[in-house]
């Protein structure tokens, strides 16, 4: 936190740097000219009204638009200083390293356990299986409630619990940072809470980015904010990226302060 | 205007009225098709039993008792055999010897070969069920004063023998064990090859090929349009392709078998594999669809390949669905004359398969041949056997629920 006044740190500080990025599908032009520099081990937020890029972009930082036909990416990505789009960077290695939570919880039709242990196994894990599972079942603040039914569906869980295994299971890849695309939002406001402490809970460990809806839980639950809208063109730009404390009571750009304000949006 | 509640929510609108006879209207149609449905089936039910069960009268050319005072399937080989020989002349008993091992050859079939030769028992007439149940005494008339020497007897045309002897020129005696087993491999050969190939086609064109391209495009097409072209084509793409050009392989003859045509179970399977290949693969295809994206996603989220997708995601939700594709797909194979014949399933064949290189008949072509004989009792050996390839159907249909249910429960 004493770095809070300045979000422009020198450079290799940052987690993840998205430089002059544009998206397209096909030939539309879905993000223009993105520059976001995410800062390691804090939770960042992308808001926006629907429609403005906020989860393509978000996709876009661990390859998941690859699967969208048509989609493309110009400009880059950098990742440890390198451009996670370049030619020779295996896609697979960048998705290890940058893990992913979904809109809806997607936990496989397989017990707890093996939820957790799948992905650990399919990327070489050789250490002891049942006590990774019970390590990142209780960074995901699970353990305690399905640690005597780790052999059930994973199906049978309710929508929050499922949620927190979608975390623990990429936890378990052991990634670097971790995608959130609207975690919360078929969640009730309890279940949608114990995800927040969770996500406060890993940001000592982890950089995580998460991209919501629902402005309260990211002035709540976010250190930085970045604020996108939609051009006249339709494309997404980005407005504005600080702190979440600072965006959130002194906007600079009008549009900014429109759509906190519930003037727009 | 309105007086409460009672005239605001009453259902006595004539509105309402109007609705729910609409309604029960629709719903009488409905189920006015199904009904219709359900008889025909019944039916087509009561018709082939009808002619597989019924009184017969029968005139033995030698009456068993006269051979033997005890039943004949108490007499040991030897004295079948001296049965045969007494009874015989002297040429028939050579051939019997020079066609069947008669030192080796089990009992049973022993004991049918006396009844064929010596016995030979004749079925003057038979009956279907329900005139046998309703009109019992006047057959029972009939039988009296136009063959004297003739036994009256119930008889079940699906019976022991008829399941576990084989083919035979003479309805009496013959069976279908040699088209149970021929249907049994063909249908083994034709799972083994289409299932891998359907189920792999369905997952690239479902994976991997990219739908905007034309040529996916155009072999998706034409895999639709293919699940509806008549089967005898595709006997006579087995007929040039499997029988004719590929016959050094078919017959066996590249692996050391001598004697044999193209004219194969390995053909017909083949044969076969091409025909429901179009259906299994649309059937898989629309269950793999079925698996939702979700899935992949968070599978390629954790960092899996594509290939570590299919394998442990996407195949395990889709097996289901493809399972029940198959039941279908082979359903329809089984039942299938046209192609076989074209490629030249035997009809008159004694001989079991023993391998994939060897001649075989079918269930279906038996039927078929049967049904084509002028002699009443050949329809009632037809009625039979359609009995059995039903059983059949509905035993593999069973098993492959079994399978599936299992499968979705994991």
């Amino acid at each position: 936190m004493e770095n809070q006044m300045n979000h422009q740190p020198q450079d290799g500080q940052f987690a993840i740097q998205a430089s002059h990025m544009d998206i397209y599908y096909g030939n539309f032009r879905a993000v223009k000219d993105c520059s976001l520099e995410v800062l390691p081990r804090k939770i960042t937020a992308i808001i926006g009204p629907s429609g403005c890029g906020k989860s393509t972009v978000l996709r876009a930082f661990n390859r998941m638009n690859d699967f969208i036909p048509g989609c493309r990416v110009e400009g880059g990505i950098l990742f440890h200083g390198q451009n996670i789009y370049a030619p020779d960077v295996d896609p697979v290695q960048v998705r290890k390293l940058i893990g992913m939570v979904f809109q809806k919880p997607n936990p496989f039709p397989k017990s707890i356990y093996e939820n957790v242990a799948w992905g650990a196994r399919i990327n070489g894990y050789t250490g002891n299986m049942d006590d990774l599972v019970e390590e990142t079942l209780v960074k995901a603040a699970l353990w305690d409630e399905v640690k005597d039914n780790l052999k059930k569906s994973a199906l049978a869980l309710s929508g929050g619990q499922q949620q927190r295994l979608c975390i623990a299971r990429a936890l378990a890849v052991k990634p670097e940072i971790i995608l959130m695309d609207e975690p919360c939002s078929a969640l009730d406001p309890i279940a949608t809470l114990k995800i927040e402490d969770l996500m406060r809970e890993l940001s000592s460990n982890y950089t995580i980015i998460i991209v919501t809806h629902n402005m309260q839980q990211a002035a709540r639950a976010s250190d930085y904010t970045a604020f996108f809208t939609m051009d006249p063109d339709r494309s997404g730009i980005m407005v504005e990226y600080g702190e979440t404390s600072q965006l959130f009571t002194r906007p600079r750009d009008q549009r900014t302060e429109d759509y906190i304000t519930g003037r727009f949006g | 205007m309105i007086n409460g509640h009672e005239t605001l929510l009453s259902s006595q609108t004539p509105e309402m009225t109007r609705r729910n006879r609409s309604a029960s209207l629709w719903q009488a149609i409905f189920f006015g098709a199904i009904v219709i449905g359900i008889i025909m089936l019944m039916v087509l039910l009561a018709t082939i039993v009808n002619q597989a069960f019924g009184l017969v009268i029968i005139v033995d050319k030698v009456p068993a008792a006269a051979l033997s005072d005890r039943p004949l399937e108490e007499l040991s080989r030897e004295e079948l055999t001296t049965i045969l020989q007494n009874r015989l002349s002297k040429n028939r008993f050579k051939t019997i010897q020079r066609d069947h091992a008669i030192e080796t050859m089990p009992l049973s079939d022993l004991v049918n070969l006396v009844i064929d030769n010596v016995v030979q028992p004749q079925v003057k007439k038979s009956y279907p069920l329900l005139q046998s149940i309703l009109n019992r005494s006047e057959i029972l008339e009939l039988a009296k004063s136009d063959y004297p020497d003739a036994r009256v007897e119930f008889r079940s045309w699906l019976n022991r023998r008829f399941l576990t002897s084989t083919m035979s020129p003479r309805p009496e005696t013959a069976g279908v064990r040699t088209a149970i087993m021929g249907s049994a491999l063909l249908i083994l050969i034709t799972i083994v090859v289409a299932f891998p190939l359907g189920v792999g086609a369905a997952i690239y064109l479902e994976e991997y090929a990219d739908s905007r391209r034309w040529i996916n495009r155009v072999i998706q097409t034409n895999i639709d349009n293919l699940a509806g072209v008549p089967s005898i084509i595709y006997g006579i793409l087995g007929l040039a392709i499997f029988v004719r050009a590929l016959e050094p392989l078919t017959s066996g003859a590249a692996f050391g078998v001598v004697g044999q045509n193209g004219r194969t179970v390995l053909s017909a399977g083949l044969t076969m594999a091409l025909l429901i290949l179009p259906i299994l693969i649309i059937n898989a295809q629309e269950a793999i669809r079925a698996v939702p994206n979700s899935l992949r996603q968070a599978s390629y989220g954790l960092g899996a390949t594509k290939w570590q997708t299919i394998w442990f995601h996407v195949l395990p939700v889709a097996l289901p669905g493809i399972l029940t594709g198959t039941i279908l797909a082979v359903s329809r194979a089984i039942g299938e004359t046209a192609p076989l014949i074209i490629v030249g399933a035997s009809t008159l064949i004694m001989k079991d398969p023993d391998g994939v290189f060897s001649s075989f008949t079918a269930l279906p072509i038996q039927i078929y041949n049967w049904t084509t004989r002028p002699q009443d009792t050949f329809r009632n050996i037809a009625a039979a056997a359609i009995l059995v390839l039903l059983a059949l159907l509905l035993s593999l249909n069973a098993a492959a629920i079994l399978l599936r249910n299992r499968f979705s429960r994991q």
